[in-house]
């Protein structure tokens, strides 16, 4: 009989570990010249990471030393030269960074509809699929990062750089952390049902990383700017992206539990719900539709309010349909207990990622908190889940009300994440108020 | 308590105004973007500079306040608590726990405190009359993470205050400091607008040239500035910019010396971008750079006469300058020694998906970009006050074999420039084209001209002798139109006087008589100038039908003179920031404080286990400071442990439902 909470280290977590710090080992001899302190000390915190991860999860002992494995042979098979991506077989349709990618976007939608399908049919076989697909798209994910990382020195040894400096290299780090937390929750709850509202928020971003890489070839490796050629970079930015990923999944089970637990609604407040949700509907189709009369700078605008409309609407119908999927769900206590300590994770890595900022706005702009508008959003984020953490923690609050804060949540980190980006650049970009 | 929540939500509504205003912009932008009524009313709010009102600060007061309140309030009582083992909870109130379970099995007092030290609890034994009793816990710490993380936030905001400059902000309430509003040199600024060396906390930006040096940074500060005097001298030797292949930037570094008041050398060094140097407790950082005034050869060509004279003067000055007899003002602007520029794909645009999906793989750009060398703009203003825009590219522009000279002009500075393209002689100057240019726009040469190209087209057949007589008026002609306004004239000629049904066949006529008697005027102004005839060939003629635009595009060029960037002494500038911030590595210690703290309250649970002995049975009860399935799975581990009786029967009662 089992008499822990943990299931013990093994012999496999040994060989695990000594694979780790091997590879660790190896890196450090080869390329220990190249960095400097600080950068072998992240390597060194890495491979402890790694290593704690997987023991921590065991799933991760096959998954990382696989994607490791395939992501050297593609690094063999370029064999230094850029070239070999287009020519060489397994490297064109497989293993080049961009084919990865392209197979993680194809499987990840296969998995949302795998999810989707399973959670209507309540097909556990399906839901297995759908788990396996969220597995290899991950795989894929993380492979494309490795071997971008190595095709970015193949293009010149200046512009070599850890793949998470734009806003294309972090979408796909984003798919890859909120799909790896989402499968260890999965594991943790056996709940697997919920992958079909989790999936949307990545085939959302998988979406966005589509129209990226074709309409504005975003996906074409650039040199680093002075200001980004920091060591800070490589633990600020993924840091970061554990907590957004956390956020997401949060959200998602918030529309989860809404779905899960019923809400006593007359029948003429679920037809007015649903009303409402026709009327920003269309508003949202009128602004998409028309938004190419609105020149230059309104065109986008009136892309990005339609697309809030359309999730405004959406979320008009989970309201409409309170307790609808109940016998197709997980319990609502299990969706609120992930749903909560997602948002735990997500905050604890969030302030220590905004800690990082801080710390290396200090170096490279002269000083740690300039209330620049992406700083000062992150903060808002984080007042934002401080506040829904207090009431639950302090206040006992339970149910609707935070899970529609969650959803919430997830607007304003998305706002922080790209709005800022897209509308606070200067006086102008906004109209002032 | 609740007062602290809600600051939360009103500081993250506060902190929105902030971003959606852009803040600090020069005030006038705010007086144009508003009008006078809004931005008065904005700025009394404090709009402008939001972060540092004083409703804002006021604001993080009272968070500051209200987290200290609860820490007074909740920490002695949490301090208790973690000292405490509850070793004298009663029966009844231990049946309370809803994690409980009594069982008659009885339970060795050895295999309880072997259980709890293997899970890692700490506790008291109480004996009572009948029983004993195991008061267990762990995870106290859980309790200190309360402590941590609101401590923080009351550090946090203490270290920001020390580098809020509490000092300057009170000076000013009390009319001691205020800042200077006018552009006035250095030494009339008043006492009153200058902060000492030894000022605790400031922020500031100063822009070197090379080979110069500063005791003083300008901090901004509303509508003016403040001059922070320094404890040292700053000099910036050298500045240096490095390129990526691509064009972007690779390193922006300077290289300075620092220098004590009386000129000792403190400390001498190179400062990049995120690689700051600290002199006495100040931060310097890369902050800008650009051009520090470099030294200018100019060659000013008249374009009415065709004479040059040479120019030596600076970038970023204005000076007078007489063109022709007339006045302008020259207004230099920043000289720019690398001009990259992306000249889109080199490929065409993919326009099927097999193609789309082959750019959509490679992660390698194939653009096409170009370094267009050292240029200059400049403003050549009239005496009216109206100005035209120029830049002047220094190195030769080559295209297909042949070189030429880009000049841009504009005449709104919202437009973008139009470049007119002269090509070069094979010594790369302009002077055969101005020769070209002189004697074709001078009417009193036409007729030498005209009469020299008839006598060679005769000479080679391809004129009669009965039509001799025409084709030089013709010659005539073209040449006459040209010379007053370029290929517009000669358009405009054709479109009145010439049927349409004709237009294009006599248009490639004239063009041909044009190109001829281009030939015999650079000729004669060759012969003239002692000069060789001209070659008749292809690179001949190309040069001639280049020099026929640049000189009909010269007709829209909108000032007499064409000005030519021939040399320059590059003086690069750097600007950088000082900053001096005590409150840093408070702040720093405060977000350890928080990580610390956020770590201890998420991921450590308390639990207390209580496990009672007496003869009538055993009694296990288990608590923790959150109730979620973890606390159901560690209590069956207890009880299965613990009481396996128990443990067998549960089973047979999920069995037999």
């Amino acid at each position: 009989m089992n008499h822990t909470l943990r299931t013990p280290i093994g012999r496999l977590d040994y060989a695990f570990a000594a694979l780790i710090l091997f590879a660790a080992a190896l890196t450090f001899k080869q390329y220990g010249n190249y960095l400097d302190y600080y950068e072998q000390g992240i390597l060194l915190g890495s491979a402890a990471g790694i290593v704690w991860l997987g023991w921590f999860w065991k799933p991760l002992r096959v998954f990382l030393p696989l994607c490791g494995l395939l992501a050297l042979g593609a690094i063999g098979l370029y064999d230094g030269a850029l070239a070999n991506g287009s020519s060489r077989f397994w490297l064109k349709y497989a293993l080049s960074s961009q084919s990865a990618v392209m197979w993680m976007c194809v499987l990840f939608f296969l998995a949302t509809l795998m999810y989707w399908v399973g959670l209507l049919r309540k097909s556990a076989t399906a839901l297995g699929v759908a788990s396996g697909l969220t597995w290899a798209a991950a795989a894929a994910a993380m492979i494309s990062k490795l071997v971008r990382w190595y095709e970015s020195y193949l293009i010149g040894a200046d512009v070599g750089h850890i793949p998470v400096s734009n806003l294309y290299e972090v979408f796909i780090l984003f798919c890859l952390i909120t799909a790896l937390m989402y499968l260890y929750y999965e594991a943790r709850y056996q709940a697997r049902s919920m992958g079909a509202f989790v999936l949307l928020v990545i085939s959302a971003a998988v979406g966005f990383i589509i129209w990226y890489t074709f309409d504005r070839q975003a996906h074409e490796i650039q040199p680093l700017i002075p200001a980004l050629q920091s060591w800070w970079m490589k633990i600020h930015v993924p840091a970061n992206f554990v907590g957004y990923g956390a956020f997401a999944m949060a959200a998602m089970l918030g529309v989860a539990w809404l779905l899960a637990e019923p809400a006593n609604q007359s029948s003429s407040q679920r037809r007015s719900l649903w009303l409402a949700a026709a009327l920003i509907a269309v508003l949202g189709l009128g602004l998409h539709l028309g938004a190419g009369a609105l020149g230059e700078t309104g065109a986008p605008r009136a892309m990005f309010a339609a697309k809030f409309a359309y999730c405004a609407a959406l979320l008009c119908v989970v309201a409409a349909n309170r307790g609808q999927l109940a016998s197709y769900l997980p319990a609502p206590a299990v969706l609120d207990e992930i749903s909560y300590k997602a948002i735990a994770v997500g905050f604890l890595f969030f302030t220590i990622a905004t800690i990082l900022g801080a710390m290396w706005a200090a170096d490279a702009w002269g000083g740690y908190w300039s209330w620049d508008p992406k700083e000062t959003w992150a903060l808002i984020v984080w007042l934002n889940y401080a506040t829904w953490l207090h009431m639950r923690l302090v206040k006992g609050w339970r149910g609707a009300t935070l899970a529609w804060w969650s959803v919430g949540g997830l607007f304003i980190t998305t706002f922080a994440f790209i709005g800022v980006n897209m509308f606070l650049s200067g006086l102008h970009s906004y109209g002032g108020l | 308590m609740r007062f602290a929540v809600s600051l939360l939500v009103v500081l993250a509504i506060a902190s929105v105004i902030g971003t959606v205003l852009k803040q600090n912009e020069p005030y006038n932008n705010y007086r144009i973007e508003f009008g006078e009524f809004w931005f008065q009313h904005f700025e009394a709010a404090g709009l402008f500079d939001v972060y540092h009102s004083a409703w804002f600060l006021l604001i993080l007061t009272f968070l500051v306040v209200s987290t200290s309140l609860c820490i007074w309030r909740h920490v002695p009582g949490m301090l208790r608590e973690m000292r405490s083992f509850r070793e004298r909870a009663t029966l009844s109130s231990l049946q309370r726990i809803s994690h409980h379970l009594e069982s008659p099995a009885p339970l060795a007092a050895e295999s309880v405190t072997a259980h709890l030290s293997a899970h890692g609890y700490r506790w008291r034994v109480r004996e009572g009359e009948d029983y004993t009793l195991y008061a267990a816990k762990k995870g106290s710490y859980q309790k200190l993470g309360y402590f941590f993380a609101h401590a923080a936030i009351v550090v946090i905001c203490l270290g920001g205050l020390m580098d809020g400059n509490l000092p300057l902000k009170l000076a000013e309430a009390f009319g001691v400091k205020h800042p200077e509003v006018r552009s006035i040199p250095l030494d009339q600024i008043p006492p009153a607008s200058r902060l000492q060396a030894d000022n605790l906390s400031f922020r500031g930006n100063v822009f070197l040239s090379e080979g110069s040096a500063a005791d003083v940074i300008f901090l901004n500060a509303g509508q003016g500035y403040f001059v922070q005097e320094l404890p040292f001298r700053l000099q910036l030797k050298a500045f240096h910019i490095e390129h990526y292949s691509t064009g972007q930037p690779k390193r922006f570094a300077s290289d300075i010396d620092v220098f004590d008041l009386n000129g000792k050398l403190l400390k001498s060094g190179t400062v990049e971008v995120n690689k700051p140097l600290i002199v006495d407790g100040v931060a310097i950082y890369q902050s800008s750079f650009g051009d520090g005034g470099s030294g200018l050869q100019l060659r000013v060509w008249d374009l009415a006469s065709s004479q040059a004279s040479a120019v030596a003067t600076r970038s970023q000055v204005s000076q007078d300058i007489s063109i022709a007899g007339k006045r302008y003002t020259l207004e230099l602007g920043d000289f720019r020694p690398i001009n990259i520029q992306n000249m889109g794909r080199t490929s065409a645009e993919p326009d099927n998906l097999q193609s789309a999906m082959a750019v959509a793989q490679s992660v390698k750009g194939d653009h096409n970009v170009r370094n267009f060398g050292p240029m200059q703009q400049f403003k050549l203003r009239d005496e009216t006050g109206q100005a035209i825009e120029y830049q002047s590219y220094m190195l030769p522009w080559q295209e297909d074999g042949a070189f030429y000279m880009l000049s841009g002009i504009r005449r709104e500075v919202s437009e973008s420039f139009g470049f007119v393209r002269i090509p070069l002689d094979s010594d790369n100057r302009l002077d055969t084209f101005m020769r070209l240019r002189a004697i074709l726009t001078d009417p009193a040469q036409h007729a030498v001209i005209a009469r020299q190209t008839t006598a060679k087209a005769f000479a080679a057949g391809g004129v009669s002798a009965s039509g001799r007589e025409q084709f030089e008026q013709i010659t005539l002609g073209v040449l006459e139109q040209f010379a007053r306004g370029g290929f517009p004239e000669i358009d405009r000629f054709l479109t009145e006087r010439v049927p349409e049904a004709q237009r294009n066949v006599v248009a490639q006529t004239y063009l041909k008589v044009l190109q001829g008697a281009t030939f015999e005027a650079l000729a004669i102004a060759n012969s003239r100038a002692g000069l060789p005839t001209p070659a008749e060939d292809a690179k001949a003629f190309r040069f001639n039908q280049d020099a026929l635009v640049a000189i009909s595009n010269l007709f829209d060029y909108g000032r007499p003179a064409l000005i030519q960037l021939e040399g320059f002494d590059e003086v690069k500038g750097s600007g950088f920031q000082l900053t001096r911030s005590p409150g840093k590595n408070v702040v720093y210690l405060g977000s350890l404080l928080l990580v610390l703290g956020i770590f201890c309250m998420f991921y450590i649970r308390e639990n207390r286990l209580w496990i009672r002995l007496s003869p009538q049975g055993t009694l296990l009860a288990l608590t923790s400071n959150r109730r979620t399935a973890d606390l159901d799975r560690e209590f069956d581990l207890h009880r299965a442990v613990l009481l396996p009786q128990t443990a067998a029967e549960q089973e047979q009662d999920k069995e037999t439902p």
